[in-house]
C-alpha cells in the first residue's frame, strides 16, 4: 500500500470517496502476496494490483458497489474451483482471497 | 457503526513515509467488521478492534509481526481470546496484521557508471540506496540522483558509525576495484551482520584481493565464503544495466535459497 499513498491523498484532497481491496490470504499459487494492494475512487479510477490483472476487473465492480453503501465491507475470494461469486478466476490455479473496505479510518 | 472517531490514515501514512515499522490492523471477519488500529513499537497503539481485551491482545501479537516483517490472518475470539479451549463455541474474529517495515538497505561502493545503474535498478526493487566513495568529485549527487544518500567517506568510518544497523536483509555492493577501497569495504562488511556482500573484479582482481585480505588478517574460511565475488549471476552480464541486473538477481537468489549460476561458483572468464 505504500506505493499508493500519494494517489489516495490526491484522491483525499479531491473529496473523493475511496475504497482499498488488500490481498490477506492466498492457497496454492498466487501471484501476489498478502499486502497488494489496489485503491478504487468513485469516479471508478484505478490504482495499484492484487493479481497478475486476472480479477482486477472484478474487484472495481465489488469496490464501487462498497462506496455506493449496496455491499459491506467484506472478504472476497476468487479462484478456480469458486463457483459461487465471480466468472473470473486465476490462470495460475491459486486462491486469493480479498479484503475490500471503504477507507473510512 | 463507526468506531474510529479518530482519523488512523494520516497518521499511517506518515510512520511509513518516515520508516517508522508500523502494523495496520483490520478486522477482516466478525464484529466490528473493518475496525482498524495502528501498532508501532514504543508508542501506544491507535484505534479500536472494539474490544478493549481484543485489541491488548492483538497489538501485542502485531508488534511481534512488525517487528519481524510479517504479514498474515490471525484468530481470536471476541475478546482476545487465543487458546483453542476459549474458542469453541465462540464466533471467531479473524484479524489481518499487515506489517509496514523499513525498506532493506543497499550501501554501493564506488562511485562509477556501473554504481548509477545498480543504484537505478535497487530503488526499483524498494531498497533504501547510500552510495559512498571517497573521491569527492566523483561521489556527487548530480551523478547519482536516484540515490537516497551519497556520501564522501572511506569505508571504515561509515561501517563503525552505521554498520551495527544492517541485517539480514540488507545488502553491502563493493563496485570499486581497488583495493585501498575495497579491502576495508569487505573488512568493514564482513564484520557486520549484513546479508549480502558482492564484491566485483575479475577472478585475477579477486585472487589479488583475497591476498590483501589475508594481509589484514581476513582469512577464515567461513568468513571468505559470505563473501559473492565475482559479483552476479552468471548470465553473460556486459553493460553496467545488464551487470546490475545479475547483482540483484544474485541477492534474490541468495535471499530465496535457489539455485542460481553465481559466477564465484565457476571458472573461466566472465566475459566470454
Amino acid at each position: 500500500m505504500r506505493e499508493l499513498l500519494n494517489d489516495i491523498e490526491r484522491w483525499q484532497q479531491a473529496g473523493k470517496q475511496i475504497a482499498i481491496a488488500r490481498v490477506v490470504d492466498i492457497e496454492g499459487s498466487g501471484p501476489r502476496d498478502p499486502g497488494a494492494a489496489m485503491a478504487v475512487n468513485e469516479d471508478g479510477e484505478v490504482v495499484g494490483s492484487v493479481s497478475g490483472g486476472c480479477v482486477e476487473g472484478a474487484v472495481v465492480a465489488e469496490a464501487l458497489e462498497i462506496l455506493r453503501g449496496d455491499q459491506q465491507p467484506r472478504l472476497v475470494k476468487f479462484g478456480y474451483s469458486d463457483d459461487e461469486a465471480f466468472a473470473v478466476g486465476l490462470t495460475c490455479g491459486g486462491i486469493i482471497h480479498l479484503f475490500i473496505s471503504p477507507l473510512t479510518w | 457503526m463507526s468506531l474510529q472517531p479518530m482519523s488512523l490514515y494520516p497518521i499511517f501514512a506518515e510512520r511509513v513515509r518516515s520508516n517508522v515499522p508500523v502494523a495496520l490492523v483490520t478486522v477482516i471477519d466478525g464484529p466490528h467488521i473493518g475496525a482498524t488500529m495502528l501498532v508501532s513499537p514504543s508508542t501506544d497503539a491507535v484505534g479500536t478492534l472494539g474490544d478493549g481485551e481484543l485489541d491488548r491482545v492483538v497489538a501485542r501479537d502485531a508488534l511481534g509481526e512488525v517487528e519481524a516483517g510479517r504479514t498474515g490472518v490471525r484468530h481470536y475470539g471476541p475478546n482476545g481470546q487465543t487458546t483453542p479451549e476459549d474458542l469453541i463455541d465462540t464466533p471467531t474474529v479473524r484479524v489481518f496484521i499487515e506489517a509496514f517495515s523499513p525498506p532493506p538497505t543497499m550501501w554501493i561502493f564506488g562511485a562509477v557508471d556501473f554504481t548509477a545503474a545498480l543504484a537505478k535498478v535497487a530503488k526499483v526493487l524498494g531498497y533504501y540506496v547510500v552510495v559512498c566513495d571517497a573521491r569527492e568529485v566523483f561521489a556527487t549527487r548530480r551523478r547519482f540522483p536516484m540515490a537516497d544518500e551519497v556520501l564522501v567517506s572511506w569505508p571504515a568510518p561509515l561501517f563503525s558509525q552505521r554498520g551495527s544497523v544492517l541485517t539480514s536483509r540488507d545488502a553491502v555492493c563493493i563496485l570499486t576495484h581497488d583495493p585501498k577501497f575495497d579491502v576495508p569495504a569487505v573488512q568493514g562488511a564482513l564484520a557486520t551482520n549484513v546479508g549480502y556482500i558482492g564484491v566485483m573484479g575479475s577472478r585475477k582482481t579477486h585472487a589479488k584481493r583475497l591476498e590483501r585480505l589475508a594481509e589484514v588478517g581476513v582469512s577464515g574460511a567461513d568468513q571468505l565464503a559470505r563473501l559473492m565475488s565475482p559479483i552476479g549471476l552468471d548470465i553473460g552480464a556486459r553493460t553496467p544495466e545488464e551487470t546490475a541486473i545479475s547483482i540483484v538477481g544474485e541477492i534474490i537468489a541468495r535471499r530465496t535459497g535457489r539455485v542460481a549460476p553465481s559466477l564465484r561458483d565457476s571458472d573461466g572468464p566472465i566475459h566470454k
